[in-house]
């Protein structure tokens, strides 16, 4: 794998970053931003093209794939500034492009890359944890529409869309994974309610109550029945996205902490003269440059290679992300002592950060017990027989003489 | 970013494999493959067929007989020919005195000893480090004294790989006494069959003897075996060690290690483990994260705040990722691993091996796998390198 990047994503990296640095004022990262703020922030972003990133260029999109949403990600990762672009960009319109028909992308697609409308994927419940084919919600046909039923939880920016794709069971029961489809359900439906809270990370998501929500025929999103098979590429973008900015929060962190430990003085010497300390932050580095790492080649691997080989690497990203983000939180604020701990400093707010984007989408535990059940490879195992009945008697005998 | 490495680099990682599938000899690649001791003809024979495909010294300057490779192709041959159970180049000269001595020795030096070389009929070993002398290199107390044009060296060496396959040993010696340590120290060519040197193997605490002690009682060292100025070759050693990095992650090493310990735990018949298959699956990821790290550095335009220690990163993560997989391993053969029969690594041993065959030397492999975090630098010394390099960015 070639991990050197072209001139095209060199300068979106730069252009990103230059933009990113100045509007997020370094004190304030991590702050719950008020909606007049963020809606001039949104309009900044769009205008920039970064919310067309993987949308195709006949609705105004940049056409590109996951790398370059990756290095989007790290960005936003290093500057605190997610903004709701993973569930509107990578979940919402990536989702509506691929399995959408003509009007519903017509409708739709331009005005998110423009800023104008954003949406959210609500697909898990109350209790599914990471399980995504555990829904209850239910879709029922009713003149020649759906009514909708049931529960959503930790829908991500759910409350700030305009519309929900919701998962909904159309067919089989709670654990199946046939028988899901997608619906584009308005935030104004009647019948929605929207709880929307505030989350570890500074930012926004809800959960929704669907009553008897009445959708006309032509809110399906893709085939009937089968919506998983556009699910789960879905979700593994959002986790490359999450592992992505990981990426970038550490580097924030790292870069925080070797400042203070430079020129914080105790015992007469600057911190970063000690050698325990030394030997954290070399640990941190390390475990930063393979989280990094992976989450590139993660996203490398979902654009170029067999979709066979994407979980493995996925997981693996998962895993070291999440691992490596612990890691680098707590160390953070370990290294700048009680100052750390406190809502002023910024470290904990990349730590809380962290702490979200490892939980999302399946932790660490989830992603190393379906590698451990799934992912492990037995096939070039050498067996040998086993030992010879003569050889056993023969060291029986050698014992006894 | 690319899935493929560039087509280059895709065509170049082909020629390395094919090349070694057909030339590696079959009784060394036996050997290597069962983990046996190799004999310094083993060694020789296989630089041989390098050195006749001109890849004898890759990190050489082309006028030398190097090859001009980029970062990237030397780290595809160092992980192509591991993974082909080629032997690891461990002769000293090749590595580190040819390019010491294309940089600093005299013409004279360069025509009597970089054919040698080249071509490996001269086997080097490093005398560098001292009983009192370890990380703290500069420390070093074995003297070398003036003697008319020539030098008499006393003192003695310890850790010094392969000095019992040695002709010339190369030197760290203090010449002066009296100023900053590092700088009064000089590098000599040493003679390993002069008289006063005598070479005494340590018996490690797997059984190996790969390692000895040098003793130096006033041996007489030809002035003309200085290499560059006196006092001054702690400069020459510091700028040699940069020079040798190949095959430093050891993807290649932990990838095999990886596939014997899934061999054993389906020969114990603990594939239904679901503790272990989770311990499998972490170091399997640590090692799919380990080999992109090592792509991702060596890729153009990748610069991070740690891009001058980025060997230090890669050798402390593969070391330490490789000790954990042995350490998995002895776990999982659990009481087979007990047996402890050293002589059955010389290859034609018949004896008795008292163990399941993959169980065979497992506790061995895992005690001879702490050098990893020692040599080369311990991985003290290295995260002490990447912080440095941290708190400099």
């Amino acid at each position: 794998m070639d991990f050197s990047l072209d001139e095209d994503q060199l300068s979106m990296v730069e252009a990103t970053r230059r933009f990113l640095e100045s509007e997020y004022d370094y004190a304030r990262r991590g702050d719950p931003v008020d909606a007049a703020k963020s809606a001039a922030r949104w309009a900044e972003l769009a205008a920039m093209g970064l919310l067309g990133v993987p949308i195709a260029a006949r609705w105004g999109g940049a056409g590109q794939g996951m790398v370059e949403l990756a290095l989007l990600a790290r960005e936003m990762g290093r500057c605190h500034a997610g903004e709701g672009v993973m569930a509107s960009v990578v979940l919402g319109a990536r989702l509506l492009q691929q399995a959408g028909d003509e009007a519903q992308c017509q409708a739709w697609l331009p005005r998110l890359v423009a800023g104008q409308a954003r949406l959210a994927l609500a697909h898990a419940e109350p209790g599914s944890r990471h399980d995504i084919t555990q829904v209850g919600t239910r879709a029922t046909a009713h003149a020649g529409g759906w009514v909708l039923s049931g529960h959503k939880s930790l829908v991500i920016a759910g409350g700030q869309a305009d519309a929900l794709l919701v998962l909904a069971r159309t067919a089989g029961g709670t654990h199946d994974r046939a028988g899901l489809s997608l619906f584009l359900v308005p935030r104004d439906a009647d019948g929605l309610r929207v709880q929307d809270f505030q989350t570890l990370d500074g930012r926004r998501a809800a959960h929704l109550q669907l009553q008897a929500v009445k959708v006309p025929a032509s809110s399906l999103v893709g085939p009937l029945h089968d919506a998983m098979a556009l699910l789960e590429p879905a979700i593994d973008a959002a986790t490359i996205w999450c592992c992505a900015e990981a990426a970038g929060a550490m580097d924030a962190l790292i870069g925080t902490t070797t400042e203070y430990l430079q020129n914080r003085k105790q015992f007469g010497l600057p911190l970063a003269r000690f050698q325990v300390l030394q030997h954290r932050m070399a640990d941190c580095m390390i475990a930063m440059e393979q989280a990094e790492s992976m989450a590139y080649a993660a996203a490398v691997v979902f654009d170029q290679a067999p979709r066979e080989m994407h979980r493995r690497v996925i997981a693996t990203a998962k895993v070291l992300g999440a691992q490596a983000g612990q890691q680098i939180g707590e160390a953070a604020i370990q290294l700048h002592g009680a100052m750390g701990m406190t809502d002023e400093c910024r470290v904990g707010h990349y730590a809380k950060l962290l702490m979200t984007l490892g939980l999302l989408f399946g932790d660490a535990h989830h992603h190393t017990r379906w590698y451990a059940e799934n992912g492990l490879d037995w096939s070039a195992v050498e067996t040998h027989a086993p030992p010879e009945p003569k050889a056993r008697a023969q060291a029986d005998a050698a014992l006894a003489s | 970013m690319k899935f493929e490495y560039a087509e280059a680099d895709r065509a170049f990682a082909q020629e390395v494999r094919d090349f070694v599938r057909q030339a590696l000899p079959d009784d060394i690649r036996r050997k290597v493959r069962q983990g046996l001791r190799l004999e310094r003809s083993d060694y020789q024979r296989w630089h041989v067929l390098l050195n006749e495909r001109g890849w004898g010294a890759p990190h050489w300057p082309v006028e030398h007989g190097g090859t001009g490779w980029t970062a990237m192709q030397r780290y595809i041959f160092g992980e192509e020919t591991l993974v082909a159970h080629a032997p690891r180049v461990v002769n000293a000269g090749i590595s580190l005195v040819g390019p010491m001595l294309i940089a600093f020795g005299s013409a004279q030096q360069k025509e009597r000893f970089l054919p040698g070389i080249r071509d490996s009929s001269t086997w080097w070993a490093q005398g560098y480090s001292e009983p009192d002398s370890g990380s703290d290199l500069a420390s070093l107390r074995t003297r070398a004294v003036r003697d008319g044009s020539d030098f008499i060296v006393s003192g003695h060496k310890i850790w010094t790989s392969y000095a019992h396959f040695a002709d010339m040993i190369f030197c760290l010696v203090r010449t002066n006494p009296d100023v900053k340590a590092q700088m009064g120290i000089s590098m000599l060519l040493i003679d390993a069959r002069a008289p006063g040197v005598t070479v005494r193997p340590i018996r490690m605490l797997e059984g190996g003897t790969d390692l000895n002690e040098v003793f130096f009682d006033e041996v007489r060292v030809p002035g003309a075996n200085l290499v560059g100025e006196i006092d001054m070759g702690w400069t020459y050693a510091k700028h040699t060690l940069n020079n040798e990095r190949t095959g430093i992650a050891g993807v290649a090493a932990c990838k095999q290690q990886l596939q014997r310990l899934k061999s054993l735990v389906a020969n114990h018949g603990l594939k239904g483990d679901a503790i272990l298959c989770g311990r499998i699956a972490a170091l399997e990821m640590q090692a799919m994260a380990l080999e992109y790290m090592g792509l991702k550095i060596y890729s153009a335009n990748r610069v991070t705040r740690t891009t001058e220690a980025a060997p230090s990163i890669l050798k402390v993560r593969g070391t330490e990722l490789r000790q954990d997989i042995y350490a998995l391993m002895v776990q999982v053969a659990g009481p087979e691993a007990v047996p402890f029969v050293p002589e059955a690594f010389d290859d034609g041993y018949a004896g008795e091996t008292a163990s399941l065959p993959d169980s065979m030397g497992l506790a061995a492999n895992y005690l001879d796998a702490r050098k990893l975090s020692l040599y080369g630098g311990a991985n003290e010394v290295q995260r002490n390198l990447i912080a440095k390099a941290l708190f400099t960015s």
